[in-house]
């Protein structure tokens, strides 16, 4: 009885207990058949969502570099190329301690202060996770000695780096310009011109000159490779890639020889020169002295060298041709004299009697000439040979204001030339509604007069005086000045010349063009203002000479007070163009506080004529200085001896 | 003669859980050789890790379960005592005290918990069998809490869920009242409200980012959103042996051990997963037809007990990696590299047999 109840104890008991595990078993198929739905709704449902990003995980896409086009010079010179170097980088986000890590490096390579300063600016500016060159050109020890030691570092690398070089220095460093570190200005720029893909990858942009104006030329499309990576983001395999399209180049109209010959031509002097062939509007020189080495800006200027350059009394930074304002002066007179011819004035045999001054009628001021006791009898041609200032006087209140502006804008004053580099300036063509708007005043018949011998308000820039100059050599045909003469495509060598564009004409009758051209030929030959410029030469040249009154010292500028007098002196300006009777080349000088333009211009201009015309090499001994010393020619100082003309001047100056 | 060898080294081997255990742990080894990415050095430890666990399971299987009753006490306070060690003088690695240096070996106490809580438990009930009454059940549970406390303060989530669970399924087993259960649970739900409301804003924090990897992606819920990815797209057929990208490329952390599963999914796809649970299916209902079977009170909450942990195991794994449960540390039982774990299931497995192959016959 007992073993029996024992027994029902055992089986009740028993089928309790396998009650409580076949409820155990349905939690099992419970649990694993969620499992088993969860991963149907993962593997299946949601498949393509998770496959997508399994595969944006593992594929990365890294940008390729295209290869910036080179810029040459017409014959081929090189004066922006690109080289590999390999450079020392370091990303400060994958760092721990930057100061150390360098310092632990510059046991490693070596690292001046100079490289250190650098770097520190350049990280200023970045972002972390950016990788920041330390040390470029490193050489192959230097690149050996890292390698063996690179488990040291993480976060820094060895990069091969397409470096931009400018084989030539300074020369013509405002006209080719510098390409520099892509700066915040310059994304949004990008953003604006949607061309800020193109640019995953790069590190630099053209900041002046060509390399900036041409910047969507020479960059080239940017390639891409597909690339697995791993967790870390480190490159497993390629997958696909999308070569990129190498940049551009560009060929220049410029001859590198003839711009070395201008440059070195203005010794130590500041100044600019621009010289264009007249019938298509290439540019042949464009100089800016002094120029620097735009080489010390590719891989971001330091901060010695920058505050050099940028607190130079010298202004070395200025592009001088495009953003030098300075008034014409005298050189302004063959276009108000052409004014004058062309509305029938002064037509020959006019001539006047020049008692040395100019007097408005029912006035008693003396608007004087350079000349005190006056040029005795002088007509058109002779007017301009001599840079007689009471002729032109008496022409210029006699034409009025708005006959002059009008016509002398068609030879470009006042506006953009529109030549291939940024940041052109338009200079000033005054007008009395100009003088209204800006300064709140009447026009007085007194300005007028000085207009007339390029002073007042008046300022042009070196290359619009040198642009009006081309357009007069070209008979009233102005041409859009251009400094790439054609495109060369990398991948294939085929050229693609950029072709000339007429952008004005004005109708000119050929017996007035005759007179002023007599009047300019003149001017470099015996009895003219700048006789050396013409002397000898187995050409004809056109010219006339200048001076432009320097303009009031600016408060808070240093003065080294043995330069002061120097700075004091006035400009020299002058533009020429020769042959006189088939013009191949239309020039303007401008040497900053060169005194009178036949002197210290002329002789420039000269050199840069003799090179482009006949191949001559000017003598390596001869010196500007030299030059100018040889020549006493007088040289119109009608800005001088006019109080009036100071461009500076707010308006209430001396008048009746 | 060589028969009798065999017949003596196979006697209190169970054929039917070592045939399942066997293809399970050859699945297991071809993953892994996957996720070391083909690493022949990780392959040898695994193999012998699998041969130590081999022969403890042999050693268990040949025990019989009288045995295993008498030294269910002596070893449940040796247990204490060791993680009272591992409390005063363990050694600290990866932010958790866990291990004892016993100056032979290194040990990890926690592990043999694992097994001595629920012989303990089981023990205990079996001792108080005829007049079992709420009190025990209360006593049971303290029991369970003292070693749970312990190696919750290591801090060691995965195991103190495992140890509990291993617990609670001994005194469901022995009987405990549906009514209390139904009570607790309903009491517990209604607590949680106001502990949630008692937690500082970081503790709930965490717990959300437990829930909820995409609050964090790049800390706390990376593991979880990569695994999805991997495991997601597998697909239906998966990427294939040693193709899986998210897995060769490196987006799955502890691809070898905790995340192993993402690695299988990646690869061999929904029926991979879908045969691996199938596989722990066998497992676990062989198991419980020994418990079933098995003849005293002893065994059954003991065999019941390890059945059931083995599948906890396996649902917390897989649940955790494919994103329905919180990440804490279990790996994936038989296929996750390391040898502690797997010695313990193995263990386990070994007093399944024992206690399966010690029946004396019984006239019903």
């Amino acid at each position: 009885m007992r073993f029996r109840s024992e027994l029902k104890n055992y089986q009740q008991e028993s089928h309790y207990f396998r009650l409580r595990l076949w409820v155990g078993a349905l939690l099992v198929l419970v649990c694993f058949g969620i499992l088993a739905a969860r991963m149907f709704y993962l593997q299946m449902i949601r498949h393509e969502h998770f496959h997508t990003l399994a595969e944006s995980n593992r594929i990365s896409l890294v940008p390729v570099q295209p290869n910036r086009g080179m810029i040459l010079d017409k014959n081929g010179v090189i004066l922006a190329h690109n080289f590999f170097v390999y450079s020392l980088e370091i990303t400060p986000a994958r760092v721990r301690n930057v100061e150390e890590t360098v310092n632990q490096l510059a046991e490693l390579v070596s690292i001046d202060a100079l490289d250190r300063k650098r770097f520190k600016k350049i990280m200023a500016e970045s972002e972390e996770f950016e990788s920041i060159p330390l040390r470029t050109h490193l050489n192959e020890t230097e690149a050996a000695r890292f390698a063996v030691n690179r488990y040291r570092f993480p976060g820094v690398e060895i990069k091969s780096r397409l470096f931009r070089q400018y084989p030539q220095g300074p020369l013509g460093s405002h006209l080719v310009g510098y390409i520099g570190r892509i700066n915040d200005k310059d994304i949004e720029q990008l953003k604006e011109s949607g061309q800020l893909s193109n640019y995953k990858g790069s590190d630099h942009i053209g900041k002046t000159g060509l390399e900036q104006y041409y910047e969507s030329t020479l960059h080239g499309k940017t390639g891409f490779k597909q690339v697995e990576v791993d967790s870390g983001g480190h490159a497993v395999r390629v997958l696909s890639s999308t070569p990129p399209v190498p940049g551009d180049n560009l060929i220049l109209s410029v001859d590198s020889k003839l711009q070395k010959i201008g440059e070195e031509a203005f010794g130590d002097r500041r100044g600019a020169l621009v010289a264009i062939n007249p019938r298509n509007g290439e540019v042949l020189a464009y100089v800016s002295m002094p120029t620097f080495d735009p080489n010390l800006f590719v891989g971001g200027i330091d901060t010695e060298n920058w505050k050099l350059l940028n607190e130079s009394l010298d202004k070395p930074l200025i592009n001088r041709p495009l953003r030098g304002i300075y008034p014409p002066g005298s050189t302004f007179k063959p276009f108000v004299a052409l004014a004058g011819l062309e509305a029938g004035k002064r037509l020959p045999p006019f001539s006047i009697k020049d008692p040395g001054f100019f007097m408005l009628p029912g006035n008693r001021h003396r608007y004087r000439d350079w000349k005190p006791e006056g040029h005795g009898v002088v007509d058109m041609q002779k007017a301009i040979t001599i840079s007689c200032d009471t002729f032109f006087y008496g022409l210029a209140h006699e034409m009025g204001i708005y006959a002059m502006t009008d016509f002398v804008r068609h030879f470009g004053f006042g506006q953009k030339s529109g030549i291939d580099i940024a940041g052109e300036l338009e200079g000033l063509l005054p007008t009395p509604e100009w003088k209204k708007r800006r300064w709140k005043q009447p026009w007085y018949p007194g300005e007028t007069v000085i207009f007339g011998i390029g002073q007042g308000y008046m300022l042009s820039t070196p290359m619009q005086l040198a642009q009006a100059t081309a357009i007069f050599a070209n008979n009233g045909v102005a041409m859009k000045p251009r400094i790439v003469a054609s495109i060369q495509d990398a991948r294939n060598d085929s050229i693609r010349p950029v072709d000339p564009v007429i952008v004005d004409r004005v109708e000119l009758h050929a017996d007035n063009v005759a007179i002023v051209r007599k009047g300019m030929e003149d001017v470099t030959l015996p009895g003219g203002t700048a006789v050396a410029v013409g002397a000898g030469a187995p050409y004809t040249v056109a010219a006339k000479t200048g001076t432009a009154q320097v303009v009031g010292i600016k408060q808070g500028e240093k003065y080294d007070a043995s330069k002061l007098d120097e700075r004091h002196r006035d400009h020299a300006l002058f533009i020429a163009y020769a042959p006189a009777d088939d013009p191949k080349i239309a020039l303007a000088v401008i040497v900053e506080n060169g005194g009178g333009g036949g002197a210290t211009a002329g002789p420039i201009a000269r050199k840069v004529i003799d090179y482009y015309l006949l191949g001559k090499e000017p003598a390596p001994a001869e010196m500007p200085a030299a030059a100018a010393t040889a020549e006493t020619a007088p040289a119109a100082t009608g800005a001088a001896l006019t109080p009036a003309a100071t461009p500076t001047a707010n308006g209430d100056h001396q008048h009746d | 003669m060589i028969e009798r060898l065999i017949n003596r080294l196979f006697k209190h081997i169970d054929g039917f859980l070592m045939g399942s255990i066997a293809i399970t742990m050859l699945l297991g080894l071809f993953v892994l050789y996957s996720a070391s990415g083909e690493n022949p050095a990780r392959m040898m430890a695994q193999l012998t890790n699998i041969s130590v666990a081999l022969v403890v399971m042999w050693v268990a299987a040949n025990i019989p379960p009288q045995h295993l009753e008498r030294v269910a006490l002596p070893l449940y306070l040796l247990g204490l005592v060791l993680l009272t060690g591992v409390a005063m003088f363990g050694e600290i690695t990866n932010g958790a005290r866990r291990w004892l240096d016993l100056g032979v070996a290194r040990i990890q106490p926690s592990e043999l918990m694992k097994i001595a809580a629920p012989m303990m438990l089981a023990w205990y009930f079996a001792k108080r069998e005829a007049s079992l009454q709420m009190v025990d059940y209360i006593i049971a549970a303290i029991f369970l809490a003292i070693p749970a406390a312990f190696i919750l303060k290591q801090p060691d989530l995965g195991t103190t869920l495992l140890i509990v669970g291993s617990g609670i399924f001994v005194i469901y087993l022995a009987g405990f009242s549906w009514k209390l259960i139904l009570a607790l649970s309903a009491t517990f739900a209604a607590l949680a409200p106001i502990l949630w409301g008692l937690l500082h804003d970081y503790q709930r924090r965490r717990i959300i980012i437990l829930f909820d990897p995409h609050q964090d992606p790049l800390g706390a819920g990376y593991h979880t959103i990569q695994a999805s990815i991997a495991i997601g797209s597998g697909g239906l057929a998966g990427k294939g042996w040693l193709s899986g990208t998210q897995s060769q490329l490196d987006f799955i952390p502890e691809r070898t051990t905790d995340f192993i599963l993402a690695v299988f999914g990646e690869e061999f796809g929904l029926l991979g997963n879908l045969f691996l649970l199938l596989l722990f299916t066998l497992i676990i209902g062989r198991g419980m037809l020994i418990a079933a079977q098995a003849q005293n009170t002893f065994c059954r909450l003991l065999a019941g007990s390890i059945a059931l942990t083995f599948f906890t195991y396996a649902f917390v794994n897989i649940g955790m990696v494919s994103g329905i449960l919180p990440v804490v540390g279990v790996p994936l039982p038989l296929i996750s590299y390391g040898g502690t774990s797997l010695v313990t299931l193995m263990l386990g497995f070994g007093i399944l047999m024992s206690i399966q192959t010690h029946k004396k016959l019984v006239a019903t």
